[in-house]
């Protein structure tokens, strides 16, 4: 099983160093993880590192494809708040 | 009774303050010792003084970050936006170090390299040590600092000392976890991410710790707090105390941005940011703890120039490409522009004490009449201390206080709130109309021209533009100013200014 980095992530580097398999790599348009090298931390942390550091919601997916920091769980900002921001800024 | 910008003239040391501007407020320095004095007296981010004459930069080094700030949203990046934590490029050590030298060479008067994020700097401890450590061996004459939530800071104090660092800054926003639980979701600690309030008691614990320990060791630090209505305003009081008691030795209170297109939990739930009135109440209320600076910009975290002014476009990488800078030559330039620099200023300061006639003096021929009231006063600069840039082309106005005591320097009001964009980000207000509502509760504003139309609306909003005292020193023009209202009676009465102040 590995995790997956997928669209959204801004390249904040803040995962990369604390991979204990090395398994991250810098790339365009946005980080990757190596799936032969993830080991989802196990034997190394009691939590996966990349997910634990990472503040983007929703962009590191488990080995089930869930992402692992769903929408609102890092920001604290409920999901469907987004929506009405969104619709408040366009009609203005 | 004479004002106190020129008691402090005659008796600053060298490298000392003659105005009330200086610093975070002329004598509010004075209890300094002349080495730290001599420390900031060209830092324009630590001296009110020096951010007329000196520049700044920072670069953007350290994207990764180790806690969650509410006011924070790391997804953001906008060239047009101006605030902490937005950065166009994300530079790695050498292109960093590349660009401080192709700057310090163009922009002699940049005195202080800042790193700043977009996120942590001590969270990116490779990075951010680097390139410390080749512009301390290949740019010996820039000062260094650095900024950080300090959640890594106690573990890292031998080494930033090691590169010579003379400036910290923490940002501390509460000493109570339960008010950090309101702003802080999430710390990255001992490889776990930790949430509510156990998470904000470690990073508080932290932040003390190395407060404390850069004390120690002789190493300046400055806090920074954002102020949140209703989250910690009145706990800011403390915070300050609490700081000071410690050893930091200035606090500086900076409003919270918050708007919904920022995408920040604060902007997103609807938390507003202070009104300058409330920001002005708690760093007065703050000040009589310690030192306080009222002249932070906020910038990014890759801004270039003079505070206030950005000039990062000049200086992006496939500019400075091709640049090969003699930094040996650009050294000696850099040394003779700061020579004249501190000629300048030391004449201001000669010419402010000659050209002083004290406003007590002429209130005392009328001994029957109230006290004057304080008058606020804004004005138009480009730098150097001095009124000299036209109406229109200000993006921002320093404001400044006027009482029978002193002038005051209160803070600053940017024209384009953080954001320079086309109208498809902006609101569609006019940009003189909006000028006229940053302005609200100044009574006059100095600059060194004016255009016809503006003039006619600044006066209709009550609002006096005067284009008489252009290239004059900032703080006597202000207080010429002042003394002309009150000799033509105009600040008798109690009311005025202080009663239109609002946001």
């Amino acid at each position: 099983m590995a995790f997956k980095i997928i669209e959204g992530c801004v390249n904040c580097w803040a995962c990369l160093p604390l991979c204990p398999s090395e398994a991250i790599r810098e790339a365009l348009p946005h980080f990757m993880i190596d799936a032969r090298a993830c080991t989802e931390c196990e034997g190394d942390f009691a939590d996966p590192q990349c997910a634990s550091i990472c503040p983007i919601e929703g962009v590191i997916l488990d080995g089930l494809g869930v992402p692992v920091n769903p929408p609102g769980s890092l920001t604290g900002i409920p999901p469907d708040r987004w929506a009405e921001i969104r619709t408040q800024i366009q009609a203005r | 009774m004479e004002l106190k910008v020129i008691a402090d003239a005659a008796g600053a040391p060298g490298g000392g303050c003659a105005s009330s501007g200086c610093g975070a407020g002329g004598d509010k320095l004075a209890h300094l010792p002349e080495a730290i004095r001599a420390k900031i007296n060209n830092h324009p981010c630590f001296s009110e003084d020096a951010h007329h004459h000196y520049a700044r930069m920072h670069v953007a080094v350290a994207p990764a970050c180790n806690i969650q700030c509410h006011y924070c949203n790391r997804k953001y990046d906008c060239s047009n936006e101006s605030r902490p934590g937005v950065v166009s490029e994300v530079l790695t050590p050498e292109q960093a170090v590349k660009k401080v030298i192709a700057v310090a060479a163009a922009i002699p008067q940049m005195t202080v390299l800042g790193i700043a994020g977009p996120g942590d700097p001590l969270a990116n401890p490779q990075r951010t040590l680097e390139t410390f450590r080749q512009l301390s061996e290949n740019a010996p004459d820039i000062k260094l600092c650095v900024s950080t939530n300090g959640l890594a800071l106690p573990g890292l104090v031998d080494e930033i000392c090691k590169h010579n660092i003379e400036h910290v800054t923490i940002t501390i926003n509460c000493v109570d976890p339960d008010v950090g639980a309101k702003i802080y979701p999430w710390i990255f600690w001992n490889n776990r991410r930790v949430t509510g309030r156990k998470a904000a008691e470690i990073l508080i614990e932290q932040q003390q710790k190395g407060l404390e320990m850069l004390v120690a060791r002789g190493v300046l630090v400055k806090v920074n707090s954002v102020l949140i209505p209703g989250v910690n305003a009145e706990h800011l009081k403390e915070v300050s105390r609490v700081v000071k008691a410690k050893g930091a030795f200035l606090h500086n209170v900076m409003p919270l941005i918050a708007e919904p297109e920022h995408g920040t939990f604060y902007g997103m739930m609807g938390q507003r940011g202070p009104t300058n009135e409330e920001l002005s109440a708690l760093q007065d209320a703050c000040a009589g703890d310690m030192a306080m600076m009222r002249h932070c910009r906020q910038c990014r975290a890759d801004a270039v120039g003079m505070l206030g002014e950005d000039r990062g476009d000049e200086f992006t990488l496939d500019k400075i490409a091709e640049q090969d800078v003699d930094y040996a030559a650009a050294m000696a330039r850099r040394a003779e522009v700061h020579a004249a620099i501190e000629a300048s200023r030391t004449a201001q300061r000669r010419q402010s004490s000659e050209t002083f006639v004290s406003i007590a003096a002429l209130t005392r021929r009328r001994p029957a009449r109230p006290e004057p009231r304080p008058v606020l006063m804004a004005v138009a600069t480009m730098g150097g201390g001095v009124i000299n840039q036209h109406f229109g082309h200000a993006r921002e106005f320093l404001v400044y206080e006027a009482s029978t005591n002193d002038v005051r320097f209160i803070g600053h009001r940017k024209v384009d709130l953080y954001c320079s964009g086309d109208e498809t980000c902006g609101d569609g207000e006019s940009v003189l109309a909006k000028t006229i509502r940053v302005l609200d509760g100044c009574e006059v504003v100095l600059c060194s021209r004016i255009g016809y139309e503006p003039w006619g609306q600044l006066e209709a909003a009550g609002i006096v533009p005067n284009g008489e005292h252009a290239m004059e020193p900032i703080e006597d023009a202000v207080a010429a100013v002042y003394r002309e209202m009150d000799e033509a009676g105009l600040l008798d009465r109690p009311d005025g200014a202080m009663h239109r102040m609002s946001a």
